[in-house]
């Protein structure tokens, strides 16, 4: 019964592959989603016992994106919530613990973990091509070395890796910018196509900040600046995407700058953003914003709760999560880039407050 | 040292294990040592080795030993 739902799975998942990561209009999208989600419900349903008493309300396939049951990510800090047999875990991720002391788990077996590298790969290679490219990675060595207590920062930093070479890091062990190191870089790669890669906040705080205040001048025309992890910690400083991407332009010359939304919960099906400045929803996941109050899917426009769909995870339930982030959808179909489907903006956290102890996702519903 | 050699040698120079432990069969997410970390390493010494550039295609593709001796024939490596 299990091996056939995840062989069903499976070859609905390779046929996925195989259409443009960009390029199928929503409802097309939609059609092809829709039994993968189904299929995930379902095989999670008989997996993982917490998933089935939390959604087990809902019962049988649904006939809608927008209704399919979906978990709270805060779920994920409060259970070990897994489809698999303790001997098929390969390797359980952390949540970064940057804005809250109780991290999430997420328990990957090496199916889950191949297929989130090979989309994340899909994806970005969208925007950055197929070569891979001389890499500066704003962050310390030190954050890779702990294996055993292995983060969703160093989970990020290798999922990029793949599109680089020659991989420099750009800040010692005491988050420190290594100048020499970086000068060398860029003096080596002088007028080269490069990839840089690091949190918001760090390539921030660490390595704007730092050319600021060093009076550091150096010349990054031709890079790619990749960029992942939210503006939280930026909101202090009163830096968002524009004042990001313009301090960034007039310091270095760097006008490729990308940020994605991604969570740890659903790494591999990341959100891009595009050259007209918005994050895009891939072939392999979804978006849909929430009202606050009564969690009905809103319309173009309107800021609620994101909830986020992925079809990569068969090893813990994580195919379908509400965030405790803000946002709205900037339209369908119709990005001035050319890209299908939906884009949509992130605006903030949803104030902590608002986000009661809920453990499950209806008493969020009452709330 | 042909090219099938210098192949086994990047593996086991890579992964940090004996020549011996080295076979066509050998697979990534299936040999312990072979994680992300291992898999950059080993794609470094591979294009070092036969002084080829791999695309991220490759590197996503290159699953086994097997596997990698099919990508290394695209850029004209005979095994
Ligand atoms: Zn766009």
């Amino acid at each position: 019964m299990t091996d056939t739902l995840i062989e069903e799975y499976e070859s609905h998942f390779n046929a996925l592959l195989a259409q443009p990561v960009y390029h199928l209009e929503q409802s097309q999208k939609e059609q092809l989603l829709l039994p993968l989600l189904n299929l995930l419900d379902r095989y999670h349903r008989q997996q993982c016992p917490a998933y089935k008493n939390i959604v087990d309300l809902q019962d049988g396939p649904s006939e809608k994106v927008e209704s399919l049951p979906y978990l709270a990510v805060r779920l994920f800090k409060q259970l070990a919530l897994s489809s698999i047999r303790k001997e098929s875990v390969f390797r359980v991720l952390q949540s970064s613990g940057t804005t809250s002391q109780i991290r999430s788990q997420v328990i990957l077996d090496s199916a889950t973990s191949a297929r989130q590298s090979k989309v994340l790969v899909k994806i970005l290679q969208e925007t950055i091509g197929k070569a891979r490219l001389p890499m500066l990675i704003i962050d310390s060595p030190g954050v890779l070395k702990d294996k055993a207590n292995f983060n969703a920062r160093a989970a990020g930093i290798q999922g990029i890796a793949f599109f680089g070479r020659d991989h420099t890091y750009a800040l010692d062990e005491n988050m420190n910018i290594d100048w020499p190191n970086v000068e060398a870089f860029c003096q080596k790669y002088q007028g080269q196509p490069v990839l840089i890669f690091g949190f918001t906040f760090m390539v921030w705080q660490y390595f704007i900040e730092a050319l600021l205040n060093d009076n550091k001048d150096i010349e990054l025309e031709q890079a790619i600046l990749l960029h992942s992890g939210g503006w939280k910690n930026l909101e202090s400083k009163k830096v968002d995407n524009e004042e990001f991407k313009r301090v960034v332009e007039e310091l270095t010359g760097l006008r490729n700058v990308f940020n994605f939304y991604g969570m740890a919960e659903q790494v591999g099906s990341v959100f891009v953003e595009c050259e007209a400045g918005h994050l895009h929803a891939p072939l392999f996941s979804d978006v849909i914003v929430r009202d606050p109050f009564n969690l009905e899917a809103l319309e173009v426009g309107k800021e609620g709760i994101l909830q986020v769909l992925s079809v990569l995870p068969t090893s813990y339930p994580g195919h379908s999560i509400l965030t405790e982030d803000l946002g709205k959808l900037a339209g369908v179909d119709n990005c001035s880039c050319g890209r299908k489907g939906k884009y949509f903006s992130v605006s903030g956290r949803l104030p902590k407050t608002e986000v009661r102890g809920c453990s499950d996702t209806h008493k969020v519903e009452s709330s | 040292m042909n090219s099938a050699e210098t192949l086994y040698q990047a593996f086991a120079s890579s992964l940090d294990v004996d020549l011996s432990e080295i076979n066509d069969d050998l697979a990534y997410n299936s040999f312990p040592k072979w994680d992300s970390t291992a898999h950059m390493i080993l794609v470094a010494e591979i294009e070092a080795q036969f002084d080829i550039m791999l695309d991220t295609d490759d590197i996503i593709d290159m699953s086994s030993v097997a596997k990698a001796k099919e990508i290394l024939s695209k850029y004209e490596v005979s095994f």
